[in-house]
């Protein structure tokens, strides 16, 4: 099978228009040594009928089970609109919106994500979006760098490791000092925090909720950075939250970014997902990706055009502020109508994923899982337990993913098991699960 | 106009319902944490969703015409592939579920890698680079470590004058200095220039191939001969892989490090600017250099290898944009052996045929057989009518414009790249709007200069948004 409409007709027609004899003719620029008269190695095509049944044998290779994993992806109701709108290809088959004259659909949205972003954070201006929460976590550093030219980042270990991992990988990169600071109680604030913030610090980040599922003290953790010339770098890999926590603006960060999945995107092992950043206006021109800004056209109408874009690559080249040139407009368009559609509700769905998840962790104490942190937390909390690395080969036959075992991540927490709920672990999906423990 | 889902609240009209399970808190968050309200709009379903559709009637995308968007491949997203990758056992999957409940997942992941390096000629291939630019990070960030390494100074990458803005950004964020190779007069590398560039300071070269003039680099071994011999790398930038997919493999020509857009060539819709997807593929001796996790196969059993010492490191949350990659692995299943090379005959021919047409009316500054793509500019256009009067002019007509005033060494530059998917009628179709343009360019250029009457709006004032940013909603 193929999406060539051009039949055999027609090449020799335009063969001949052209001028050339062959459509070998054409490509003899490239040396003819290079040019093999061997087709790839592929397997053979496929009909579409036979694609689907190949595709649905795979999928059935994945086993979907109930699930007690967060940790930085959400398993969170998708509303039927959500699906139903953005499978509209105006949206999906359009390019980024170079033409503002014929891309009104797509620039608006973005204006809307940026608008809902900044609401949610209490920031002043947020971008069209980007890869991914880890990424976007890289990018705020960097964009603390060119802000306040320090050159060392301070990062807490209650950040989720692969954020770590991605910003270290950065830092080396781009020649910029990586720290980490131990937590105290499952929370930033800590004495190592304390002594590891020096004069060269460009940016503290820390997550919040934080990877642990605790409720960060951000506004301390703000007084502290701030007291030392420093920015802070809030993550939010779970934006329920915000439904339901004070927003970081309103605590002191300097730039809030993170991953918005959660809002109207499929877990799809990981990706696409959907990274944000915004920050303080101060920040404006130093913003990597693309930004979405309000003007008129020639007939005075409102409309919206990709804008300042002279920070970025296709103008400034190697000074650009980032290299970003795609972002994530699909998902940001999914995430816009997710939170039209729930609303100010926003703030009842926090709120029973944060019961779902008191509710859990009462029915693992019954269990004698003992919880490790003294902290207010959100949909997720770390459980202690000795069967802890155990507990996921016993489950998963059973049709449950029961938490990430911690052990792998931190050696602190080798018996320790990281369980989140949300709107989808039911009651009687707890019930059920905590039966089989 | 067009209002925002912001206009359209009203106290009271949200009857989303959350589910009420019964469950009491017993762990009472403390006031000082929370907040008081959520500022969002407060519409009903039936709100949305007619705002979000008229919204998607103000967007042009390749379902309605031909999008010769030059370099931006805007082929036909084939409908199968969406259907696919809704499918619950790969959307509903938690990317931390853990190996044993995620072996469809992984032998995607493994088989479109294989698939791809029988493609290109690369040994193996990481998914992980979520876009094209994210691919050439990773693909510099490989180069960096190579020489780490082998304990060599080298502070230098080469990049033509011709180049994708993506290439110096990524280059810069790496640490590199960036020297601009020219191009001579018929679109190739100038190879005398070149070699005066090729020093021990030199760590690599960035070349798109096909480069963005839409010509094939006819010095292309010599290049890869000059660079290896001094001991740097040579990174394709597959943006134009379109081209010579099928046909030859950038192995061959003396790649060491590629990235590709999955967006692109294999055909995984742009979504309004993303999601992409840039897998970035190497030779044998940087296999060791790729992201983790890599996935590795053996007897038929997947797993997610972390144990890489030698990796850069980690480069995305999870494992790059995998329901993207889903789509490319069924456009690569259907397509087959023959199926993938005829991407790149077709997509060559019906550049040329195009190209051979609009050459007898527009300027082509380098007149050459052109590979997926070509580039024309206003030269010939009378009345002052310019490259950008054209393209909102051809909005009207119902086509979207081709990529303008880019590559930058073209003034006044038109990038048309028509695709394999556009078949005969709708070139011809194409072509004659462009004369038109033209013709109304010498008998009533206000017609232009005034373009597009027929789009939702006129043209935008750019330059008023640039000089007093308004980048949120505000009542």
């Amino acid at each position: 099978m193929s999406y060539i409409s051009i039949t055999e007709d027609e090449i020799k027609i335009m063969l001949g228009e052209i001028g050339v004899d062959s459509i070998d003719d054409l490509f003899a620029d490239i040396p003819k040594s290079i040019r093999p008269d061997k087709k790839p190695d592929l397997p053979s095509p496929l009909s579409e009928q036979e694609l689907s049944f190949h595709i649905g044998n795979l999928a059935e290779k994945n086993r979907i089970h109930t699930s007690f994993i967060g940790a930085g992806s959400y398993n969170h109701y998708i509303p039927a609109a959500v699906d139903h709108l953005s499978s509209r290809s105006e949206f999906f088959t359009a390019y980024t919106p170079y033409q503002p004259e014929v891309s009104q659909g797509t620039l608006a949205v973005i204006f809307e994500f940026q608008t809902m972003i900044c609401k949610l954070t209490g920031m002043d201006v947020a971008n069209a979006s980007m890869y991914d929460g880890a990424t976007s976590v890289a990018e705020s550093v960097l964009m603390s760098i060119r802000a306040n030219k320090k050159n060392k980042v301070l990062i807490s270990r209650t950040v989720h490791p692969h954020y770590r991992d991605v910003l270290k990988t950065y830092c080396w990169a781009s020649g910029i000092g990586y720290l980490e600071a131990d937590f105290s109680d499952g929370s930033s604030p800590s004495d190592d925090l304390k002594k590891k913030l020096d004069n060269d610090v460009s940016a503290v980040v820390v997550q919040n909720p934080n990877f642990f599922g605790v409720i960060e003290d951000i506004d301390e953790i703000a007084s502290l950075t701030h007291g030392n010339n420093s920015n802070l770098i809030v993550t939010v890999n779970e934006p329920v939250s915000l439904g339901l926590l004070k927003n970081p603006g309103n605590s002191g960060a300097d730039i809030v970014c993170g991953d918005a999945q959660a809002f109207g995107n499929p877990m799809g092992f990981g990706g696409p997902i959907l990274g944000f950043i915004s920050a303080k206006k101060e920040f404006l021109r130093m913003m990597p990706g693309r930004l979405t800004g309000k003007t008129t056209d020639l007939d005075g109408k409102t409309c919206y055009v990709l804008t300042l874009q002279t920070r970025e690559q296709h103008i400034r080249r190697e000074r650009a502020t980032s290299n970003i040139c795609s972002n994530q407009a699909l998902c940001a368009l999914r995430s816009v109508i997710y939170l039209s559609i729930v609303g100010p509700r926003l703030r009842e769905l926090a709120d029973l994923n944060h019961r779902m998840a008191s509710y859990l962790k009462a029915r693992l104490s019954e269990k004698g899982f003992t919880p490790v942190f003294e902290r207010p937390f959100f949909n997720e909390i770390v459980m202690r337990h000795k069967t802890a690395d155990k507990l996921d080969h016993w489950l998963k036959d059973l049709g449950y993913i029961p938490g990430l075992y911690l052990g792998g991540h931190y050696k602190e927490l080798k018996d320790c098991v990281l369980f989140c709920a949300t709107e989808m672990t039911s009651k009687s999906d707890i019930d059920n699960f905590i039966k089989h423990i | 106009m067009t209002k925002l889902i912001f206009e359209k609240h009203g106290k009271g009209k949200n009857k989303f319902r959350v589910p009420d399970f019964g469950v009491k808190d017993n762990d009472v968050i403390p006031d000082k944490f929370k907040n008081s309200s959520v500022d969002l709009p407060d519409v009903n379903e039936v709100d949305v969703v007619r705002h979000y559709t008229n919204l998607s009637s103000l967007n042009f995308g390749v379902d309605r015409a031909m999008y010769p968007l030059g370099s931006c491949t805007m082929k036909h997203n084939p409908r199968i592939n969406e259907k696919i990758s809704s499918l619950m056992q790969f959307s509903a999957l938690h990317p931390m579920c853990g190996d044993t409940l995620s072996q469809g997942a992984l032998q995607v992941i493994h088989e479109l890698s294989v698939y791809l390096s029988a493609i290109t000629g690369m040994s193996a291939f990481s998914l992980a680079p979520a876009a094209g630019s994210h691919g050439e990070l990773t693909g510099v960030m490989i180069i960096k470590k190579y020489f780490e390494e082998i304990g060599e100074k080298r502070d230098k990458i080469i990049i033509p004058d011709s180049a994708h803005g993506t290439n110096p950004a990524s280059v810069a964020m790496c640490g590199f200095k960036i020297l601009e190779a020219p191009s001579n007069q018929e679109g190739d590398v100038d190879l005398d220039k070149l070699s005066g560039m090729i020093d021990g300071s030199v760590a690599a070269m960035m070349l798109t191939s096909p480069n963005t003039l839409g010509l094939f680099d006819r010095n292309i071994l010599k290049i890869s001969e000059m660079l290896h011999a001094n001991g740097s790398v040579f990174y394709a930038d597959g943006a134009n892989l379109n081209a010579v997919i099928g046909t030859a493999r950038m192995k061959d020509m003396g790649f060491d490090i590629m990235h590709i857009n999955l967006h692109k060539t294999f055909s995984t819709p742009h979504g309004g600017g993303g999601p992409g997807s840039g897998p970035v593929g190497v030779v044998e001796k940087f296999v060791k250099y790729l992201p983790v996790p890599f996935v590795r196969e053996e007897g038929g059993k997947y797993a997610l290898d972390y144990n890489r010492p030698d990796s850069i490191g980690r480069v995305h949350s999870f494992y790059g944009n995998f329901l993207v990659a889903l789509k490319s692995y069924a456009y690569i299943r259907t397509l087959g052996p023959e199926g993938i090379r005829d991407i790149s005959r077709i997509s060559v021919l019906n550049a040329n045929y195009l190209r051979s047409r609009l050459m007898k009316e527009f300027n082509l500054p380098i007149n050459r057989t052109c590979m997926h793509e070509f580039v024309l500019n206003d030269k010939d256009i009378p009345n002052h009518v310019t490259t950008n009067d054209l393209a909102k002019r051809l909005l009207d007509y119902g086509y979207h414009a081709p990529t303008v005033y880019f590559p930058l060494l073209i003034p006044g530059a038109m990038m048309i790249e028509p695709t394999e998917t556009e078949g005969k009628d709708s070139l011809d179709e194409f072509v004659d709007a462009m004369i038109k343009i033209k013709k109304e360019a010498s008998d009533n250029p206000e017609i232009i200069l005034g373009a597009p009457h027929t789009t939702p709006v006129r043209r935008v004032d750019a330059v008023a948004a640039a000089r007093n940013p308004i980048l949120k909603w505000q009542e």
